[in-house]
């Protein structure tokens, strides 16, 4: 007798985009908040974004179940790192650490598509942008989920970012305001949710600046 | 998308035999459930149906039931592995009771359990094949929330299972408001109900509304809503297709 398969999937894409800017002394971190399953939408109000500690900021998109199994495994880490470093984790600790947990999933993959905002250890703001084994890297921007794809290039032609392959390495952080930095990502989502399904209803967008956080949500097209 | 997992050739005859163990597919299953918040809880609804494949095979299924002095469950899917959660669950708020340390859980700590055990049979890749709604009142505080086989979860207004996500849920997105009375309510899930009923092959029409408020747990006694059939082209379906029958 041939093996079995089994006839149902043990992933599911619930949607939704993700987009994280960097600046001088801020990030700016965004979502929408629709989640869907095939064509249906479970909730219009479902928050993708997670403080995982002061200055870092986790937003995924992607499978949901294993984007809340992940944000448990991260914050119980962050927790155990409090209690042995006697401070948190500063946001590059945090990006190794999630690319550590992604990696370790690397033969039953987390189906979450993740972007880390937060500020370095200097009070600059760093992004990081990771695909759903771990593999990432510190940008200036970055746009992950169903509607990346729309909003990735508009992001390049507006930050005009310089090349990651130019020496010495130049810096990637936006030298945008923080009130054009957030003009900017209301824009590319109100854009993204005309074209793309299972982007749109709310716009979830935190700011996170060395004195702390600030959120700030905008209606999107329910359609 | 099918996943399959390399198997070594010594250990064939173990692995194949707890391979037939997982679960590849439903045979006594329920169809939706429908649940609203409301002014005083949750109003929770369901018909008592149990198919087997197309056939009905049982009329006197409750898939609802409370949990705990806070909480209500109700589950389409598989009612075998309904069944399973109702035992998961009775160990899980005996050992609460134990304690006897005056707490009790409520639907938050629930939900957050089902999350966990649905999500933890998904990763071992033999799934409880339910989609379960957990809805319940503790402190003043209404929750609702629904959880699936492969452990997504989320709370809202207003949930459905199955067919009732794309029959019920738009009428709710359209009808439902905070704050609604108890008979509005009553009314609001008979109206869902009813269409589930002429639309949904696997929907009969015995069904039960459960209440749950800062009081505890109602379950109504079963029921039949209301039908009309006498719509004119129902007389004479061919008129206009001559020929055919």
């Amino acid at each position: 007798m041939t093996k079995q398969h089994a006839n149902w999937s043990p992933y599911d894409n619930n949607g939704g985009t993700c987009v994280a800017i960097a600046g001088s002394d801020y990030c700016v971190i965004a979502a929408d908040t629709r989640m869907s399953t095939g064509y249906s939408i479970l909730s219009r109000d479902y928050s993708k974004i997670h403080k995982l500690a002061d200055k870092a900021v986790l937003s995924s998109s992607g499978f949901q179940a294993d984007v809340k199994a992940l944000q448990k495994v991260l914050k119980s880490r962050h927790l155990i790192y409090q209690h042995q470093h006697n401070k948190q984790m500063s946001c590059p600790a945090m990006a190794q650490l999630l690319s550590n947990t992604l990696y370790f999933k690397r033969f039953f993959p987390y189906y979450a598509f993740n972007v880390l905002g937060g500020l370095d250890e200097e009070g600059k703001g760093c992004v990081f942008t990771y695909d759903a084994v771990g593999s990432y890297e510190r940008v200036g921007y970055g746009a992950q989920g169903s509607g990346s794809t729309l909003i990735m290039p508009f992001l390049d032609n507006q930050l005009k970012s310089p090349s990651p392959l130019l020496l010495p390495k130049q810096d990637s952080n936006t030298p945008l305001s923080e009130a054009e930095a957030v003009d900017l990502v209301k824009t590319v989502f109100a854009s993204a949710t005309e074209r793309d399904i299972y982007t749109g209803d709310k716009l979830e967008i935190m700011i996170l600046k060395a004195d702390g956080i600030k959120t700030e949500l905008m209606d999107l097209r329910k359609d | 998308m099918t996943f399959t997992i390399p198997i070594e050739n010594g250990d064939a005859v173990k692995i194949a035999e707890a391979e037939s163990q997982r679960t590849l597919y439903p045979y006594v299953t329920g169809t939706s459930i429908v649940a609203i918040k409301y002014k005083d809880g949750v109003l929770m609804a369901s018909d008592m149906g149990g198919s087997y494949g197309s056939t009905l095979r049982y009329k006197n299924i409750e898939r609802m039931k409370a949990i705990g002095k806070h909480s209500l469950l109700g589950a389409s899917g598989e009612i075998s592995d309904f069944q399973e959660i109702l035992r998961y669950l009775d160990e899980l708020t005996l050992n609460d009771n134990m304690w006897d340390d005056g707490n009790s859980l409520g639907p938050k700590e629930i939900h957050n359990y089902l999350t966990r055990v649905m999500y933890n049979r998904r990763n071992k890749f033999n799934p409880l094949w339910n989609t379960l709604v957990l809805g319940g009142v503790k402190n003043g505080k209404s929750y609702l929330g629904m959880v699936s086989m492969i452990g997504v979860s989320f709370e809202d207004d207003h949930v459905a299972t199955g067919f009732g996500n794309h029959l019920a849920r738009p009428i709710l997105r359209d009808e439902w408001h905070a704050d609604l009375s108890f008979e509005d309510g009553v009314k609001l899930l008979e109206k869902c109900m009813r269409v589930l009923l002429y639309r949904d092959r696997s929907a009969i029409n015995k069904l039960q509304i459960a209440k749950i408020t800062e009081e505890g747990v109602t379950v109504s006694q079963p029921y039949s809503l209301k039908t009309f059939w006498e719509y004119s082209s129902f007389h004479n379906p061919t008129a206009s297709a001559e020929g055919s029958w």
